[in-house]
């Protein structure tokens, strides 16, 4: 063994460092279980399926906005269709505009079909899933995304 | 001493206030002599953190304009007038409204105390970015103070998360809408792994907003979480760091100045003075038993005063203008208080406090890139500065060494101009979007003005590093394009935007609805 070799690990040292090592080991394990804790295990919120009315109170070719719900339901020729108006580059609700939707918060403007024309937004407003209750009732389901152009057929 | 244990009883009675006086103060006097001043002020927990000799140069208002004082004054007013709103203020979404509104008109000084907390702490943060540039442009956070540099960015991010968190409390119209735009912020980094699909193996953003709000709408869980950081959580972190900071203060050797030359005569007010060298084998107190580095010592004593009273006496003026400055300020504006919160509809425009309308401009660009990207860029470049400018030179002095001053108005002059003509540009013609509606996502979040003034600034300063030949004009140089961008874009999104988010000269122009 030459000078310049480390001196051998010792029994005391070497113990000292695993007693060392287990305590930061419990303390990470805490740590860890601790910070698990404000992760929510069930998500509370609202139910988003929401009844909007018969279909015939919406008549071909109308818009009708419904501000508790964000979205706006449309009727064509085709049938219905709801866009969401719940901005999606921050969450914002975006408000009619002359070309379509425009966003209060940070300027992101959308066609009246909701692809994005202009400002941050990442992605088109969604097209949510119209359904009928069983009553005959229309819903829509804002959870629930379509592709662009889905219509729902009366 | 023939006394009875009455007589000594109803003498010890009789000079109960002076012995009870004698217990509580170590000193029990008014000091007269030097001695009795250094023991006041090292006999006592709250004044020994100070040394007992200042440097006259510290005490030049001109070199700190007391600015980290201030902010600590604005942050213990805040904290009192806090811990009294705390006994009215209820964290629930259905009475928090109201009793901000009973602190407002029902509480006596309600009104009162909740401006003045208000403005002490926008005082704050603004006393906060204040002390941050001038501990800049005096070259203070040079070794060994780099530790205490990094302490100082870390209260800045605390205390931008206290007003944060403060004014989503009463929950009005503004702290409905931050929630839900600051929440969203964190959710950002799924604008990335959307766009390169990977959202459903790693999302960091939709775990990020999971902790802020608790539950997947804006409601009672997210207010009671934003309640707990803001009057629990980050106060004592907040706290913590101050002691650190202050500490380190004293261990680095008190604020950065000049060093005397040891042993001769050095200039100082004007005349010449004889500096005391200390001798080579001269230790101090326990350095003496202990080893390691000694902290810096004092080499010119004839360049100082006594702290008690000299430096309380600034001290305590400090605090005084702080608390005269809030009062005043308090006395004639309200903190404002806007319609109940409406998930509904938000304001048109929806305006953030102006110490984030910055970052506003810079999210109307981009989400995540300027949510997230630029201020994580902003802070980790800030933390990096004393590693990476570590020649000695210029500390405690403005603009200390050579070609400083003109390179800072020479920056000044470059990031005006860069911004100004950066904001001109996309208000005429707009960006990718505009142009390209179809264009991928990833193209806007790594192209936008946003990153585009940052990565200007970046060579410039790379720049003036090649051109002077040194770090620390470079580190100048992007300093004071930050502070620039900053500024201007915060005056930017403060005046000319309004509804829509759309460009307009004044307010005084925005259509009204």
């Amino acid at each position: 063994m030459s000078r310049l070799d480390p001196p051998p690990l010792n029994r005391r040292s070497f113990l000292s460092l695993a007693s060392l090592g287990s305590f930061f080991a419990a303390l990470g394990t805490a740590a860890a279980g601790m910070l698990r804790l404000p992760n929510p295990a069930v998500l509370p919120g609202p139910v988003r399926r929401f009844k909007l009315g018969p279909p015939e109170q919406f008549s071909a070719g109308s818009e009708t906005p419904f501000a508790e719900q964000n979205l706006v339901l449309f009727r064509d020729d085709e049938g219905f269709y709801a866009i969401s108006s719940t901005c999606t580059h921050l969450g914002c609700t975006v408000a009619r505009s002359k070309d379509g939707f425009a966003c209060p918060c940070h300027g992101s403007r959308f066609d009246s079909k909701g692809s994005v024309i202009g400002g941050p937004a990442p992605r088109p407003l969604p097209w949510l899933e119209v359904s009928r209750a069983a009553n005959g009732e229309l819903i829509v389901n804002a959870d629930n995304e379509v592709p662009e152009g889905t219509r729902y057929r009366v | 001493m023939a006394e009875t244990a009455t007589q000594e009883f109803l003498h010890n009675l009789h000079e109960l206030p002076h012995t009870v006086k004698d217990a509580c103060f170590r000193l029990g006097k008014t000091p007269e002599s030097e001695r009795e001043e250094s023991q006041a002020t090292f006999h006592n927990l709250f004044l020994h953190i100070h040394s007992v000799r200042v440097h006259l140069r510290t005490l030049k208002p001109t070199l700190t304009f007391g600015l980290g004082l201030m902010a600590t004054a604005s942050f213990v007013i805040t904290l009192i007038t806090g811990v009294l709103l705390m006994v009215y203020y209820k964290p629930s979404t259905d009475l928090a409204y109201q009793s901000i509104k009973d602190i407002h008109f029902t509480v006596s000084t309600g009104r009162f105390i909740r401006n003045i907390h208000r403005w002490s702490a926008q005082l704050m943060v603004l006393t906060v970015l204040l002390h941050m540039a001038r501990v800049f442009f005096t070259a203070s956070y040079k070794k060994p103070r780099e530790f205490n540099w990094l302490v100082g960015l870390g209260l800045l991010v605390i205390t931008l998360a206290l007003s944060f968190t403060g004014y989503l409390l009463p929950w009005d119209q503004l702290a409905y809408w931050a929630i839900t735009i600051g929440s969203n912020i964190a959710n950002s980094p799924r604008e990335l792994t959307d766009a390169i699909g990977m959202t459903k193996l790693f999302d960091p953003g939709g775990l990020q907003k999971r902790l802020l709000l608790g539950a997947n709408y804006v409601g009672q869980d997210a207010l009671i979480r934003f309640y707990v950081l803001h009057v629990f959580i980050l106060p004592l972190a907040l706290v913590t760091m101050l002691g650190v900071h202050f500490w380190r203060i004293r261990k680095d050797g008190g604020l950065a100045k000049p060093e005397d030359p040891p042993g001769g005569l050095a200039e100082w007010g004007g005349e010449k003075r004889l500096v005391f060298q200390p001798l080579a084998t001269k230790t101090y107190g326990l350095m003496a038993l202990v080893k390691g580095k000694r902290p810096p010592v004092n080499r010119g004593p004839e360049n100082t005063v006594m702290s008690w009273p000299h430096l309380f006496w600034a001290e305590l003026s400090v605090f005084m203008v702080t608390v005269a400055g809030t009062l005043v300020l308090s006395f004639y504006s309200d903190a404002p208080l806007k319609e109940l919160a409406n998930p509904a509809i938000p304001e048109n425009p929806a305006k953030a406090p102006w110490y984030f309308l910055g970052i506003q401009e810079l999210v109307s660009y981009s989400a995540f890139t300027g949510g997230l990207l630029i201020p994580v860029i902003v802070v980790v470049g800030l933390a990096l500065i004393p590693f990476l400018d570590r020649r000695p030179g210029g500390e405690g002095t403005w603009f200390g060494t050579s070609r400083e001053r003109s390179i800072f108005w020479q920056s000044l002059f470059f990031a005006v101009a860069v911004t100004v003509g950066m904001l001109a540009f996309t208000v005429n013609h707009g960006w990718l979007r505009n142009w390209f509606p179809n264009i991928h996502q990833l193209w806007i979040i790594a192209i936008n003005p946003g990153s585009l003034l940052v990565l200007i600034f970046a060579a410039w300063s790379l720049f003036t590093l090649k051109r002077n030949d040194s770090v620390r004009l470079a580190a100048v140089s992007l300093f004071t394009c930050f502070l620039v961008g900053f500024t201007l874009l915060t005056y930017f999104a403060t005046v000319h935007r309004g509804p829509n988010w759309h460009f307009y000269w004044w307010p005084s122009q925005w259509p009204v609805h």
